[in-house]
């Protein structure tokens, strides 16, 4: 009885939070709106399967419990998705203007995203023919700036990769000497601040002259990637059973044909999650190329770090829309690579 | 390479015929060898196989990493700038090891004016006097605009250069160029830590007000020690509703965690300068709550406490707090992660066994279940902790003047007071600190727990 009295409370919580959610918008209140929300319809709604011999006493403790649990996650969250509405504001604001409160068609556009296209063209404002698309691909900032994220990114994600599954197949051997040692010294770049990092490659690179290359960017970034790869790859070997190697060898197969048909196909999710966070790092990093990059290797985490300082516009935040976007899909892959590892080595028995 | 795994154990069956009747004789596979022998080969074989695989990318990460770190520190103590630019003088210095301040020696200011002459021909006058004028403010010009006119000096040198300015004869300035003299110095590592040395090699404390470094030091420290203790504050409740949820639900709830984690910093820095400007959207909301604003209810006490402007907003970005909120933020699922991991591993029995001992509900979580979760605070502080000291990106976006930490002043003296050895030897303090804390890290709770997501 109980049971069914504590479950309507909480989804007429949820009920009267929506409700007052739908009436404080028409007034523009949104606000006020979103705390009631907030303060009551969520931990109302959460406690609802509380069990029947509850007291008062934990009952109260259950809702402050939640109503804090809530506002944390809130404070995740919230950061991360309000770029999004914000980056249709058809003014020039960084906040919600009372048009878009009210939502008003006119309070949004898409002009920012226009601009992440037009900003740096030669004549932005020509009529959009085969000719504007070419300027554009040719010289927008923002597009420029993409593309060398990408080969910088990719480079050095294939390079980090390769060379961190190698090491970590050999990390995860037990007969492998200086272990605990050798295991610190890579791990160690995602540890060590970024600006010594960034400094002493400053130094390193105008010596040998790589600075203001590809070359330089790409391997310095292949660095940071590193610790990702191992980490994410050491973690699939854990547990893995080496009879299976064993069992393919003596079947015959060399040490190649035992990679690619036993070991690689087991430990592929987590080479690819680990490349995943190498391309992550790769691609969001902005200290090192502010160090060692000139202009022609300008990223997009570069042109964003430009745009804050310099002049800053809802443009950046269309990009930030596009770049949370982007983090979305990449999330869900590591999800959906991590949940099929745990599968696979559900299997192998040991 | 193909087989020499099976090479490694040589004879493994024919080993059972080796177990012959005759027991003392010493064991051997079958071509003789003594099976100790043989083993230990086989186990030497593979751990050099092990080895081999991690070498290339150890190579790598020597190159990449290793030297340039090695190049910083290098950096930190040698500066060739004045040596190898003023060869004749530093000669003299060489030579004349007991003078010390404004030599009466003809030859020191011969040696000076010819070296002088050189810079200009070769313009390293700039150089020089920048290396100088780490060491003492204002000589920089000293030594252009006597470079300018050094041809037209003719002897006797020394009321020459004199008459050219009179700053020559000053005590201080022979001090610091006997010691710019040497490539090799301490003075970079001295200046971080807000020290001088007089002349005579005598080391002091700089004035009050020049005072920067090790105060931005300890801004850093108490700084990332807040960030940590708010982060444990705000992971412990959710680690806690992550690991006791349903699976299900849990797993949905993860992604609030995760997807910050995957997000750009850029991106988040971005949104959080959004939120918290005067005009952003948290003010904003405040002022539609009529909290703040001109005439809000709380106005008034923010104003008497100096926490509003002059629009009734809080002033929440280009100082502490943004640099504080925004970094929690960043760094929380780096807490969550640890916490949640060892919180799933405590057993639920546990806490239901207290409390149907008579426990109440604080008694069983503070020795029951808060004792467990110990080892998670622990990894998750020490790597909050770590991380937040060598922040750069954020503090640099939001924190104004007063929400930098030390990584900040670092990039300063590189992109634009062009004082690198100064940078190497803040970056070298600095290193040293995280390695200490790396190696704790290590100790306590081992990197092969380091997990990701």
């Amino acid at each position: 009885m109980t049971k069914i009295v504590s479950r309507f409370t909480g989804l007429g919580g949820l009920v009267l939070g929506l409700f007052t959610l739908t009436v404080f918008a028409g007034t523009g209140s949104l606000g006020i709106a979103f705390s009631l929300f907030l303060v009551f319809g969520i931990p109302l709604w959460a406690m609802s399967d509380l069990p029947a011999y509850a007291t008062r006493g934990s009952w109260f403790w259950n809702y402050v419990y939640t109503l804090i649990c809530t506002l944390i996650f809130l404070f995740l969250i919230a950061p991360v998705l309000v770029v999004i509405p914000l980056s249709f504001n058809a003014e020039p604001y960084f906040t919600f203007t009372q048009k878009m409160l009210s939502f008003d068609p006119d309070g949004y556009s898409l002009r920012w995203y226009d601009n992440i296209l037009k900003f740096g063209m030669l004549a932005p404002d020509a009529p959009r023919d085969s000719s504007w698309f070419a300027d554009m691909w040719a010289n927008a900032q923002w597009i420029r700036a993409a593309k060398n994220s990408v080969i910088i990114g990719i480079f050095s994600t294939i390079l980090a990769t390769t060379l961190g599954t190698l090491a970590a197949l050999g990390l995860s051997r037990p007969e492998m000497p200086y272990r605990r040692t050798i295991m610190a010294v890579l791990i160690s770049p995602m540890i060590v601040p970024l600006v010594i990092v960034a400094t002493g490659l400053f130094f390193f690179y105008s010596d040998i002259g790589l600075a203001h290359t590809y070359v330089g960017v790409i391997m310095a970034h292949a660095t940071l990637g590193i610790p990702f790869v191992i980490i994410t790859v050491t973690a699939t070997l854990v547990g893995f059973d080496h009879s299976l190697t064993r069992a393919a060898q003596s079947l015959g197969a060399n040490d190649w044909t035992t990679f690619r048909q036993v070991i690689l196909p087991l430990i592929l999710p987590g080479v690819i999650s680990g490349a995943l966070f190498a391309f992550v790092t790769s691609f969001d990093e902005v200290v090192v190329v502010l160090f060692v990059a000139s202009f022609d290797q300008q990223t997009i985490p570069r042109q964003m770090w430009n745009g804050i300082r310099e002049q800053i516009s809802p443009t950046i935040l269309a990009v930030a829309t596009i770049l949370v976007l982007i983090s979305v899909a990449l999330l869900a892959t590591v999800e959906l690579l991590r949940r099929r590892s745990e599968r696979l080595r559900g299997l192998s028995p040991g | 390479m193909t087989d020499t795994s099976a090479a490694s154990l040589p004879g493994g069956s024919p080993m059972a015929e080796s177990l012959s009747p005759t027991v003392d004789a010493p064991l051997t596979t079958v071509d003789g060898t003594p099976l100790r022998e043989a083993l230990h080969k086989a186990e030497r074989q593979k751990r050099w196989r092990a080895f081999l695989l991690v070498v290339p990318l150890l190579l790598f990460v020597l190159i990449t990493f290793v030297t340039p770190i090695a190049k910083l520190l290098q950096q930190s103590i040698y500066n060739d700038d004045f040596s190898s630019n003023m060869p004749n003088l530093s000669q003299w210095f060489v030579e004349n090891p007991d003078s010390f301040g404004v030599p009466q020696d003809e030859a020191a200011f011969e040696a000076l004016v010819l070296d002088l002459q050189t810079a200009r021909e070769n313009r390293t006058q700039g150089q020089i006097g920048t290396r100088v004028n780490y060491d003492l403010s204002g000589s920089r010009s000293l030594f252009t605009k006597s470079a300018r006119r050094a041809a037209r000096i003719e002897a006797p040198y020394r009321e020459a250069i004199l008459d050219l300015d009179k700053r020559w004869g000053e005590d201080d300035l022979w001090g610091v160029m006997r010691r710019a003299s040497s490539a090799y110095s301490s003075s970079f590592y001295l200046k971080s830590l807000d020290l001088a040395q007089t002349p005579d090699g005598e080391i002091y404390q700089v004035d009050k007000k020049q005072q920067i470094y090790v105060d931005l030091f300890w801004r850093t420290v108490w700084m990332s020690a807040l960030i940590t203790g708010l982060c444990l504050l705000l992971a412990f409740p959710i680690a806690h509703m992550l690991a006791t949820l349903p699976l299900r639900y849990s797993n949905l709830l993860m992604i609030m965690v995760l997807l910050p984690f995957w997000t750009s910093l850029l991106v988040r820095t971005t949104s959080w300068i959004a939120l918290l400007q005067s005009q952003g959207v948290l003010n904003d909301l405040f002022v539609s709550l009529g909290l703040i604003g001109t005439e809000g209810v709380l106005t008034g006490m923010l104003d008497s406490l100096g926490m509003a402007d002059r629009e009734g907003r809080i002033p929440l970005m280009y100082n502490q707090a943004g640099t504080i909120i925004a970094m929690t933020h960043i760094l929380l699922p780096f807490m969550v992660l640890p916490l949640y991991s060892v919180m799933k591993t405590i057993p639920p029995t546990y806490m239901r066994a207290a409390r149907s001992l008579g426990a109440t509900q604080f008694t069983a979580f503070n020795k029951i279940y808060f004792p467990q979760t110990v080892p998670g605070i622990g990894a998750g502080a020490l790597l909050v902790f770590i991380l937040a000291m060598g922040y750069y990106i954020t503090p640099a976006l939001v924190g104004g003047a007063k929400g930098t930490l030390i990584s900040n002043i670092i990039a300063e003296a590189m992109l634009n007071w062009y004082n690198w050895s100064l940078a190497a030897a803040l970056g070298a303090l600095l290193l040293a600190g995280v390695l200490v804390l790396y190696w704790l890290y290590d100790r306590i709770v081992g990197i092969d727990n380091m997990k990701l997501g």
